[in-house]
């Protein structure tokens, strides 16, 4: 049986092998392709996603996003660990292998 | 007339042949023997082709796919081109070696049919004897291998008293999603449908069990719930628009932008064997014929839901009322949405058994 992955500021995300963040070069977009969906995400969320490597925690990765965007990490923090949380319930990230 | 933007998704159904004789088959009822198969040359052809249009997703189906010995070279020739690529199969006599091969050749995903929560439902329904021993197996082997699964429950009158057990089922076969698929009545469900639709307290049960269970078991079992169409309110968005993201390539070769679009009487469909796919996406008057909103009904057409459903399905508007650009009868504001309830709520209080099973 799966488990949910919980999201917490030590958790390393990674998109798992099966969903795959591609540009397309028709389109000159991004896109995510997982089991029987296509999303497109958007600037904000690519940021996001390109973080997720299995190597950084979230806490890093709130840091790094708070730097690129000239923001506070207060800003931001809630925001990108919702987006993430909702990710990991769509079972569309995982803890690194 | 603007050219449409490119097609996202593939429905390959590339053989009719399948172990299992279901009697609520999607297929035509008219099923094309082997020698009407495509070769494999003439499949890469045409899968490069569709990757070349913007394809980003193929779904790799049949009857059952993985009797074609060649599958996973067309696998690997998608996977060479970053096309995502779903297997939809029903499990039987897989060894884990070719699932294995598979995934080598670059497999991504697969969904896998159950046809009951329990073995003799599985069997009624396939008509195979060990179908279901079988099947279990195959999901073993599927997450062994390191591929994602998905298990689909095509859901009717027979099996929809193993609703909660489906979801047991999925959870304990490690799979990743679970489709709840009320069943589809075009070919050969169209034909068995009498013998099929479920009665409305069961329908209603069931999507009770599932709301409750997507909220338990958020991430941690993805639900795709196929709604009843015979007892909704609105019709699905079927194939995301006529001829909009997707379109479906049969086992001759023969484009259509529906699965069942071949029994709307009328309309001709172009061959990607002999026509390039991109003439056909973007100049085939079939495809032109239900795309976007010109040819709505007012009904359709003065409706904010457009955007979302498209008008439902052109096949079903076909079969039940006689016409394909009418309002999809799954839709409360169809003028022959009752005639749909209607031949639901009669055949599940006469409760028929007598099953046409799918054979060649």
């Amino acid at each position: 049986m799966q488990s949910r992955y919980h999201i917490d500021p030590d958790a390393r995300p990674a998109l798992p092998p099966h969903v795959r963040l591609q540009f397309d070069g028709l389109r000159q977009k991004w896109v995510v392709l997982a089991p029987e969906r296509v999303l497109w995400p958007d600037d904000v969320s690519l940021d996001i996603l390109k973080l997720c490597d299995g190597t950084l925690t979230i806490d890093q990765i709130v840091e790094r996003l708070a730097k690129d965007y000239g923001a506070d990490r207060s800003q931001i923090s809630t925001d990108v660990l919702e987006f993430l949380q909702d990710w990991a319930d769509r079972r569309l990230l995982a803890g690194a292998a | 007339m603007t050219a449409p933007g490119p097609p996202i998704g593939i429905l390959a159904e590339l053989t009719h042949r399948c172990p299992l004789q279901c009697p609520y088959c999607s297929n035509p009822v008219e099923l094309l023997k082997a020698n009407r198969e495509l070769s494999t040359e003439t499949w890469i052809d045409i899968l490069n082709q569709a990757a070349d249009l913007g394809v980003l997703q193929v779904h790799l189906s049949g009857g059952e796919p993985t009797l074609r010995q060649d599958l996973e070279q067309l696998v690997s020739a998608l996977s060479s081109r970053s096309v995502y690529t779903n297997l939809i199969t029903a499990g039987i006599n897989l060894s884990k070696a070719r699932i294995q091969a598979l995934k080598d050749a670059g497999l991504d995903h697969v969904q896998l049919s159950i046809q009951g929560a329990t073995p003799e439902v599985t069997e009624l329904i396939g008509k195979h004897k060990k179908g279901f021993a079988q099947k279990m197996q195959t999901a073993e082997h599927v997450r062994a291998c390191g591929l994602p699964l998905t298990v689909n429950a095509p859901i009717h009158r027979h099996n929809i008293h193993q609703v909660a057990d489906f979801i047991e089922l999925a959870l304990a076969l490690d799979a990743d999603r679970l489709e709840i698929a009320n069943v589809q009545y075009y070919g050969w469900a169209y034909l068995n449908r009498a013998a099929l639709l479920p009665a409305l307290e069961d329908v209603e049960r069931q999507v009770e069990i599932v709301e409750k269970a997507r909220d338990r078991l958020k991430g941690i079992l993805n639900f795709d719930f196929v709604t009843p169409d015979y007892y909704a309110d609105y019709p699905k968005p079927c194939m995301g628009g006529w001829a909009k993201d997707a379109f479906v390539i049969v086992p001759d070769g023969t484009v259509l932008p529906c699965h069942a679009a071949q029994t709307i009487s009328g309309l001709s469909f172009e061959n990607a064997a002999e026509t390039p796919l991109t003439e056909i996406w973007e100049t085939s008057p079939t495809f032109e014929k239900y795309r976007g909103f010109d040819w709505m009904s007012e009904t359709c057409k003065s409706c904010p839901r457009k955007e979302l459903d498209h008008g439902g399905c052109r096949c079903q508007a076909f079969a039940v009322t006689g016409d394909a650009a009418e309002t999809d009868p799954a839709c409360i504001l169809s003028p022959h949405h009752d005639k749909l309830r209607n031949v639901a709520v009669t055949a599940s209080a006469e409760a028929p058994d007598d099953f046409s099973y799918r054979r060649l």
